[in-house]
């Protein structure tokens, strides 16, 4: 529609105004393809090369089918793929739970809380804060002989140093723990913005009826914000695979204890320390594929909300 | 129990019965402030006290190490400081200003004219947009090397030009108040498209460039993955490197408050940036989103 009635304005002008648009979208292309695009193509093309670095002496580049996935999936990756994804869990279940909650506290007309700009600034803070360091300051309060283990020895709670990250459960639990704070207020907001587009209509005329409150929220609220819903745990689910600072620095790229929080992208990282491009690229492909089918289902949750939209 | 109670009564009895839920509400959130600001609160005293008071566990109260901290950690031959937030600030002040300048262009090109792949390229753009740079690594790296940029801050900045985040979220913003009106306006009384673009447009967006340029400075000022395995000479390293290498180095040995010091100098910028605009950013997290 609007192209066409644009078309036929530009007509009777007699001045087509279409060359500006390439114009104005060259420097955004160029640049992706440069320094996106072909880097993407070159990271699948080497997963199919044996490429490495032996000492001083550099081995390949020779093309050697699938086999870089081969090795991939026989060995490392499953338990890297199952360790990313356990730390995206614990730490987006309690995400999710609190921001929900928060966010419908925040919206409650009958609750009316005070202070809200206070409690949103406070809580979105975190997700500004440079993962690497708070990952570093997380390490210096829980090491062995950290003002943590301090506090609790000196309250004579425990005789001996808690060591947090010799332990399985505690090294996973406070990367989850990390992830959780630094995301929760984010999506405490976005739910707020979700909420608070629904035609509050709705909850009056529920209100008549004799709806209580929390039949509203079940009712009402969550069915009409299940885009925004779909929208928050899918591009939680992408950060979720990527995830790198905090267990990188946390356990110095070992994912110690024995590789239990070693994620996809540390492996790669490992791989790309040691020059090992083939192995490197083809975990890249792997995760590459997964989040081009994760970035399709945010491409049709956000363009279905929009067509609602203009439907109503 | 209380909910449905209330909801069949008056307002007045409803508000008594709702005291208990709303102070219920308030510990919860209370607790989670907490829990966002302890850590914080506890670096920021931790980076005045000396290595023999950290260990011995929290206290509340802000020592006199402050200083000699500072004056420490700037002259440990290790870590070079001080370039290293002359680093992380070019790569992140150039990051925020190239992507939102040539980002709104982009968004502009996509609302102002009419061509023939203008649909297609924005849905390129909506595709890409979730689409992490992590994956291409690789890749990006080796092609580094190739163009000789590698231990260079030119390949941490440069493609900040294609932003398809803020793209979208400039393309939203002029979808909802920017008049086509002063476009046509603009050529009648003779503007050039792009005198239009830079003189008209930008100022009309000042508060959508605000906030992004907040976000993707805060966002390069943060970023590790990449510069980590780009830059290799000391004097090219950007602060999340030097953090990493505290980690790295024999962490026992080290003087922990030069260790608090370093995570001071990295996080405090952004709170106190974050203080004064918080209004703004807030506002512009939930903007950037779909809509419910």
């Amino acid at each position: 529609m609007k192209i066409h009635s644009g078309t036929a304005r530009s007509k009777k002008k007699g001045i087509s105004y279409a060359k500006w648009g390439y114009i104005f979208l060259l420097p955004f292309f160029v640049v992706f393809v440069i320094f996106q695009l072909i880097p993407l193509i070159s990271t699948v093309y080497y997963s199919f090369f044996q490429y490495f670095r032996k000492g001083l002496q550099i081995v390949g580049p020779n093309f050697i089918g699938m086999q870089n996935y081969a090795k991939l999936f026989a060995t490392d990756l499953p338990k890297y793929f199952q360790n990313t994804l356990l730390l995206w869990v614990v730490g987006f279940i309690p995400q999710i739970f609190f921001s929900l909650l928060l966010a419908a506290w925040f919206t409650s007309s009958r609750l009316h809380l005070r202070g809200q700009r206070f409690f949103k600034t406070v809580i979105y803070m975190p997700n500004l804060i440079m993962a690497a360091a708070f990952s570093m300051l997380f390490f210096a309060l829980f090491s062995d002989n950290g003002p943590v283990n301090g506090t609790l020895i000196s309250m004579g709670l425990i005789k001996q140093p808690i060591r947090f990250l010799a332990s399985v459960s505690g090294t996973r639990g406070l990367i989850a723990f990390m992830n959780f704070m630094m995301w929760f207020g984010n999506t405490t907001i976005l739910l707020m913005a979700a909420i608070m587009g629904i035609n509050p209509c709705l909850f009056e005329a529920a209100q008549i009826d004799g709806a209580s409150g929390n039949q509203m929220f079940w009712h009402i609220t969550m069915p009409l914000i299940r885009p925004i819903m779909a929208y928050v745990l899918i591009t939680s689910l992408i950060g979720g695979l990527q995830m790198f600072d905090v267990p990188q620095i946390l356990t110095d790229g070992t994912g110690s204890p024995d590789r239990t929080s070693m994620t996809m992208v540390m492996y790669i990282n490992n791989h790309m320390f040691s020059r090992n491009y083939g192995m490197a690229g083809a975990t890249s492909t792997v995760l590459f594929i997964l989040c081009a089918i994760l970035c399709l289902l945010v491409y049709f949750v956000m363009t279905k909300g929009s067509r609602d939209q203009e439907v109503s | 129990m209380t909910d449905t109670a209330a909801a069949s009564q008056n307002e007045k009895k409803r508000k008594k019965a709702k005291s208990p839920a709303r102070f219920g509400c308030y510990v919860v959130l209370v607790i989670l402030c907490f829990l966002c600001l302890f850590f914080f609160y506890m670096l920021i005293i931790n980076s005045t006290h000396n290595t023999f008071q950290i260990q011995k566990g929290f206290t509340f109260l802000p020592g006199r190490s402050f200083g000699i901290n500072l004056r420490n950690l700037m002259n440990n031959s290790d870590i070079p400081v001080l370039s290293g937030i002359i680093n992380s600030l070019i790569v992140s002040a150039l990051s925020a200003v190239l992507s939102i300048y040539f980002s709104t262009m982009t968004a502009y090109g996509i609302f102002a004219y009419n061509f023939k792949f203008r649909k297609a390229a924005f849905t390129i753009i909506l595709l890409i947009m979730t689409m992490p740079t992590q994956i291409s690594a690789v890749g990006f790296v080796t092609q580094m090397q190739a163009m000789h940029l590698r231990n260079s801050l030119i390949p941490l900045f440069l493609p900040s030009i294609a932003a398809p985040i803020v793209v979208f979220f400039m393309k939203q913003y002029m979808d909802s108040s920017l008049p086509v009106e002063i476009i046509e306006a603009a050529r009648i009384d003779g503007s050039g498209e792009f005198n239009t673009f830079n003189t008209i447009i930008l100022p009309i967006m000042k508060p959508a460039l605000a906030v992004q340029a907040i976000f993707v400075f805060v966002a390069a000022w943060n970023n590790y993955f990449i510069p980590a395995l780009l830059l290799d000479s000391a004097n090219k390293k950007t602060l999340p490197i030097l953090i990493a290498q505290l980690r790295s180095a024999d962490f026992l040995k080290f003087d922990m408050g030069q260790v608090y010091m370093l995570i001071s100098i990295a996080i405090i910028p952004v709170i106190i940036v974050y203080l004064f605009l918080s209004k703004y950013i807030v506002q512009g997290v939930s903007l950037g989103s779909v809509k419910g």
